[in-house]
Order: C-alpha cells, then sequence, then structure tokens
C-alpha cells in the first residue's frame, strides 16, 4: 500500500524528518506516537502534498506510484485521505456541498458517473447516524463555528463518505471527550477492511485503547526510534517519551 | 450680493418645484428651502471633502437628470423586470421613476393598525405625523446629496408599525428606474414603535438605461423594536446610485442591516445608525464590482449611551478594473461605557487592476469599551486551498469555490428565502461559474 523511504525532509532549511522508514499493507493500521515537534503532521502533510516542505532525499510509494509526484488533489482522488489535526473552517460553503463536490471528483477520477442526488442523501444520512451527527451539520458551513470535537468527528465523517484506501488520522484524538473518541473509534472501526490502511498518529495512547493498531512506530526528532506492535504502546504510557528518546541516543 | 451657483440642477428646481408633494405643508417648505440654498451653495460633494475622497460623483453634473412626469412611465415599465425582482411572500411597494405605483404594488391582507402608504399620500393624510419624522434621522448639513434629496424628493413611502406589533411577512420597497437620464429622488420613513418587529427590503433595479437614484430613507426603531433591512442594489450598469439610510434607536433597539451592492456604474450608500443605552445594531455588507465598476460604502455607528453593540462585516470582492471603497466609523462617546464594538472589512481582489480603499475608524471618548476592528485585502487563503485539495478538489476549482464562498458567506446571512435565491443569483451571474455547481448548493 504504502512504503516510506529514507525520508528527509526540510522546512525552511531546517531538516525536520531524517530519513524516515515505513512499510505498510493493506488491512493494517499503524500508530505513530511521538512528543509534540518531533514532525508527526510533517509526515502527514508530506504524505497528502501540503506546499511549503522540501524533499531533500528517499522515496513514498503508493500503490506502486510515486506519490510525491502527485498534485494533492490527484492523491485524494486516489484514496488518500487526511483527517487534519486543525480542520479549517470554510465559511460559504456547506458540508454537503463539499461531500458532493468531494465524492464526484473521486468518481470523475475513475471515469464514472455523477452520483445519483437521491443515493447520495442516503448514504450521507447513514453515516451522519454512524457518527451520531446532527442532520443539521451538513448543511452549516464547513466546520464553521463546530467545536474542536465537532471538527474532529466532521473529518471522519468525510472519510466515512470518501472511502478512501490510505486514512491517515493526525491527533483524531485530541480534543474529544471520552464520549465522542468511542463513538469517532467505532466509525473508523467499521471503515477497517483488508485493502484499506490506517496511519494513526497521536501523542497520546488512549485512542488505541479503541482502535487496536498492527504496530506501533515512535517518532522522535524526525526519526522512528522504534517500532513494536500494540503493546509498546502501552509500554510507552508508563515509562514516557523520555524512554525511547534516550533509546535513540543510545544508538 | 450673489450667491455662486455651485450646481446646474438648482437652476432647474424652479421648474419642478411646483410637481413636488406637501407644497401646502409649511414645515416641509422651509426645510426644502433650506436645503436648496445647502446644495446650490454646495453642489455634489467633492473629492475634497473627507467622506468622499475616494468617489468622484462629478458625472453626475455633466449629466442633467430629471424627475420623470407622473403617468408617462407606466407603459414602459418592464413586465421581466418586475416578475424577476418582485417578491412573491413579502407586501410589496413599486416605485416606478420616483413615483409610487398602486397598480403594482401588493398590499392585500396587510393588519388594518399597519401603515403603508406613498409619501405624497402620506403627506396629504397625516402631515402632522410626518413632520415629526421628516429629517430627523439626518439633516441637510450631512452632505449635499440628503441637502438634495430633501429638496427634490418626488414621492417615496411612508410605513408605521404600531406597539408591539410583529409583522409576519416582509415589506418589499421595489425601486424601479426605466429611463434614460431619469431622476428618481425618494424620501422614506420606516417607523417601529416599541417592540414592533419589521422586515423591509429595499430592492433598487433599473432597465438598460443610464439615469440617478438619489434616496433616503429615515428609520426610527423605538424601545425594544427589531427592524432588519435590506437593500438589494442591483441597478443597471450604466446607473448612478446614491442611497442613505440613517437609522435612530432607541434603549434596548435592534437594527440589523443587510446591503448587497450589486450594480450601478457609481454606487454609494450610506449607513448611519445612532444607538441609544443597551441597542444593538448588525451590519452587514457585500459589494461585488466587475468591469469599471466604483463600489463605495460607508457606515456610521454611532454609540451615544452605555451597554450598546455593534457588530460590522463588510466584505468586497473585485475583479476587472473594479475599484471598491469601505468607510467604516465607530464612535463612542463619552458616556457610551461598557459598549461593545466590532467592525471588519475584507477584500478579495481578483484582477491587478482592481482596487479597494478600506478606511476603518474608531473615535472612542469612553474609556471602558471593547472595541475591536480589522481590515484585510487580498487574496484567497493558502490554506484553504490545500484543506480543499485535501478532499479531491483541483486548485482552480477550489480558488472559484472559495470566490464564492467568501462572498456567499454574506448572502447566506439572508433569511427570507426568495431574497436569499435573488441574491445568489446576483452573486452566481457576476463571478466563474466552474468551480461551483449551482445544482449543488
Ligand atoms: N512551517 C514551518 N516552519 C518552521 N518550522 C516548522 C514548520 N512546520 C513545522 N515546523 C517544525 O517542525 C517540527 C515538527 O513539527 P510537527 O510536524 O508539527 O510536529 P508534531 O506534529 O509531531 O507535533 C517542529 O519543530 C516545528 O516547529
Ligand atoms: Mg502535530
Amino acid at each position: 500500500m504504502l512504503s516510506i523511504k529514507n525520508l528527509t525532509v526540510n522546512v525552511n532549511d531546517k531538516q525536520i524528518l531524517k530519513g524516515i522508514n515505513l512499510e505498510i499493507k493493506p488491512g493494517e493500521i499503524h500508530a505513530i506516537m511521538g512528543p509534540n515537534g518531533s514532525g508527526k503532521s510533517t509526515l502527514s502533510h508530506i504524505l497528502s502534498g501540503k506546499a511549503g516542505y522540501t524533499v531533500t532525499g528517499g522515496s513514498v510509494t503508493y500503490q506502486g506510484k510515486d506519490l510525491l509526484e502527485m498534485a494533492p488533489e490527484i492523491r485524494a482522488r486516489e484514496g488518500v485521505f487526511l483527517a487534519f489535526q486543525y480542520p479549517v473552517e470554510i465559511p460559504g460553503v456547506s458540508n454537503i456541498y463539499l461531500l458532493k463536490a468531494a465524492l464526484n471528483s473521486i468518481r470523475k477520477h475513475h471515469s464514472q458517473p455523477e452520483v445519483d442526488a437521491m443515493d447520495f442523501l442516503t448514504l450521507v444520512k447513514d453515516k451522519v447516524r454512524l457518527l451520531e451527527m446532527d442532520e443539521k451539520f451538513l448543511y452549516r458551513a464547513v466546520n464553521e463555528g463546530f467545536s474542536g470535537g465537532e471538527k474532529k468527528r466532521n473529518e471522519i465523517l468525510q472519510m466515512a463518505i470518501l472511502e478512501p484506501k490510505l486514512c491517515i488520522l493526525d491527533e483524531t484524538d485530541s480534543g474529544l471527550d471520552i464520549d465522542a473518541l468511542k463513538i469517532v473509534s467505532e466509525g473508523v472501526n467499521s471503515l477497517r477492511a483488508a485493502d484499506r490502511s490506517f496511519v494513526m498518529v497521536t501523542h497520546y495512547q488512549r485512542l488505541l485503547d479503541y482502535i487496536k493498531p498492527d504496530f506501533v512506530h515512535v517518532l522522535a526528532h524526525g526519526q522512528i526510534v522504534k517500532s513494536g506492535g500494540a503493546e509498546l504502546a502501552l509500554e510507552l504510557e508508563e515509562k514516557g517519551y523520555s524512554w525511547v528518546e534516550d533509546s535513540k541516543a543510545a544508538i | 450680493m450673489t450667491t455662486a451657483i455651485a450646481s446646474r440642477y438648482t437652476a432647474e428646481y424652479p421648474t419642478i418645484a411646483p410637481t413636488l408633494p406637501g407644497q401646502n405643508l409649511v414645515w416641509l417648505t422651509a426645510l426644502r428651502q433650506e436645503a436648496l440654498s445647502k446644495f446650490s451653495a454646495l453642489g455634489f460633494p467633492s473629492l475634497r471633502e473627507e467622506e468622499w475622497r475616494y468617489t468622484n460623483v462629478s458625472a453626475i453634473e455633466k449629466k442633467l437628470f430629471a424627475p420623470s412626469v407622473i403617468g408617462k412611465v407606466q407603459e414602459t415599465v418592464s413586465k421581466e423586470l418586475l416578475s424577476k425582482y418582485q417578491l412573491a411572500d413579502a407586501w410589496s411597494v413599486v416605485l416606478i421613476d420616483g413615483h409610487f405605483c398602486a397598480e403594482l404594488s401588493a398590499l392585500e391582507g396587510l393588519p388594518e393598525t399597519v401603515t403603508i402608504m406613498s409619501m405624497a399620500d402620506a403627506l396629504a393624510q397625516q402631515p402632522d405625523n410626518l413632520e415629526r419624522y421628516i429629517n430627523q434621522a439626518v439633516n441637510n448639513d450631512e452632505h449635499s446629496f440628503v441637502a438634495f434629496n430633501t429638496a427634490w424628493f418626488t414621492d417615496g413611502l411612508f410605513v408605521h408599525v404600531p406597539t408591539k406589533l410583529i409583522l409576519e411577512k416582509p415589506v418589499q420597497v421595489l425601486h424601479l428606474s426605466t429611463q434614460n437620464d431619469a431622476l428618481a429622488t425618494t424620501r422614506t420613513v420606516i417607523v417601529a414603535e416599541d417592540m414592533a418587529d419589521i422586515k423591509v427590503i429595499e430592492t433598487f433595479v433599473g432597465m438598460d438605461a443610464a439615469y440617478l437614484s438619489a434616496t433616503v430613507t429615515e428609520v426610527f426603531v423605538g424601545c425594544n423594536a427589531d427592524v432588519t433591512l435590506y437593500k438589494m442594489q442591483c441597478e443597471s450598469d450604466k446607473a448612478y446610485h446614491f442611497g442613505g439610510i440613517y437609522v435612530k434607536q432607541a434603549k434596548d433597539a435592534r437594527f440589523t442591516h443587510h446591503n448587497f451592492a450589486f450594480g450601478g456604474l457609481l454606487a454609494r450608500s450610506d449607513i448611519h445608525t445612532d444607538l441609544d443605552t443597551a441597542s444593538e445594531c448588525e451590519l452587514n455588507g457585500l459589494y461585488l464590482g466587475i468591469n469599471r465598476q466604483h463600489i463605495d460604502n460607508h457606515t456610521r455607528i454611532n454609540h451615544l449611551k452605555p451597554h450598546g453593540i455593534s457588530r460590522e462585516l463588510y466584505k468586497g470582492v473585485l475583479d476587472d478594473r473594479a475599484r471598491g471603497v469601505f468607510q467604516g466609523r465607530v464612535i463612542v462617546a463619552e458616556d457610551a461605557q461598557k459598549t461593545d464594538s466590532q467592525m471588519n472589512n475584507r477584500n478579495l481582489l481578483l484582477s491587478n487592476d482592481a482596487e479597494a480603499d478600506t478606511k476603518p475608524q474608531l473615535e472612542i471618548y469612553a474609556d471602558d469599551v471593547k472595541c475591536a476592528h480589522g481590515v484585510t485585502v487580498g487574496q484567497l487563503d493558502e490554506k484553504s486551498i490545500f484543506y480543499l485539495q485535501s478532499r479531491c478538489i483541483d486548485e482552480e476549482t477550489a480558488r472559484n469555490m472559495l470566490t464564492f464562498a467568501f462572498a456567499n458567506e454574506m448572502v447566506d446571512k439572508i433569511k427570507i428565502k426568495s431574497l436569499h435565491d435573488q441574491a445568489l443569483e446576483q452573486v452566481l451571474i457576476r463571478f466563474p461559474q466552474e468551480g461551483v455547481n449551482k445544482e449543488w448548493l
């Protein structure tokens, strides 16, 4: 699904990612954990094609293609989805409009006809129920005036409707209370499929109580300093990030 | 001693005066005379005046717009314009080239205690009442368009809503200009007594002609009353438009204004409101300029007493060689402690030749207040573009979508469905539709 090899990235001539290696197979859930400032969002942004970063070395291959060569919207249409850490507010565009525009862009990309209006509404309302949101949200402007938790839920709603292949969740758990966290996690779990992979970026392990990862990687100072199974998250929780940061120093 | 005549219009006045309404009224004649002498001395505003420094109206003086004669206008009325702009879900009053037109107005079912009548009729039937309102929310010294309107107004509308009455349907005042070189000078007075509630829509449209519409609207919002006024300015693209709206808010009164400036070659709106204790006002504006349009909006929020709240958001989208002007003044008097005021003007420039002049002014004489203002002139937000791209939208579509959204934020504030759809249509005909799929909205 995704293969990151020796990826190095600069922002404003400062090296932020210092040689990332990561292999993600279809159906796998990978958690990327790490202290603030370790480069988690940078990695998420690089995968989704945000401008302002310079790739100085390495490669990213997605479904056999060079991901870094693709425009952001092409990546999205090919199935890469980033649930933002800080979703943007877009006054004047309703949620439902954006969903329809996005879904139809994907369909066009795959030479499919526009989605039928009734089918679309049924699909959207299904997913709204899944995430226990109020239907009114559909007709409100994208993220405008949403609480932090509502924005995160809205990201997952988009994901559920667009059915991407590679889902990158950047700190989706932050700003969620425990009930919302459960709902969002159930939403994510319902999307698990043999041909769909997840990259869960998180600072805390509590999200991983609800969405059990196959692999956990610890990012520190722009490098993956430790990888393991789900149990690594618990160990981290117990010992703190200084444990791995120290272990990196020992490498 | 001779007085220099600053305007050619003055010379025409003696022939026009006998045709104006309310001539038997001593107070009105005195008011018109005062206005005439002020206007005669100054002429139309010049660039030397601080509040007119961005807007050159000298073209009006070069032409000679003249009031049209009643009766002559009917046959030329475009049915198409009327059917497009007259709102079905409102009581509507049609003014053609500055004269009330009873046949086209629709006031059936209006509660008996509510008065909606032409200014000419009101001056004939209840002059004493009108004396209490005309030139009470503004006076001839404001600037010479106001003096001009006072001296020249041919008709207009009087709206009175009694205490506690909540008018269910909005009232639309449809100003229609039909002739080249015509002058439409109307005066509208809107009175909402204590605790009354009314929504009024002022629509300005015209046939494909060069004309001048110079209107003044005075609004009196009683204690704890609520007035929402919409302005849909869709004048012809050859037209000159001046529209002044002057508001007096009593204690706890709420006034909301939505100002949509779409048409006109040169269009200027003044919206001034005086707030008493704990009154609230909200001023929203959207101006879209294309080709060589010049659109000027001037607002003044005058906090006279404590605990007032004002919110103002004006947005402009300017393309081609269009120019947008925003001058927003907020005045907080010494007595107006605990005032809470926010003013914002945001401009989007779509072409290198477009121009936005923005001048927010805060004049604060009280010490315990919360006042904020912000101004932006620029391009679309890159973060938003990327967000849309990450949702499968290509960059150009994203840009068009965000331009539309920028304007649509103001359209979305319209609570009246039919009016909302009209405004949406106006936005869509002016900006690239690639990226905005009408069927999905
Ligand atoms: N635009 C930028 N300019 C300069 N430094 C940046 C920029 N974006 C991120 N950084 C730096 O890169 C590092 C990693 O940031 P980020 O990827 O956001 O970390 P995380 O998401 O793990 O908290 C931090 O030191 C941050 O300050
Ligand atoms: Mg981050």
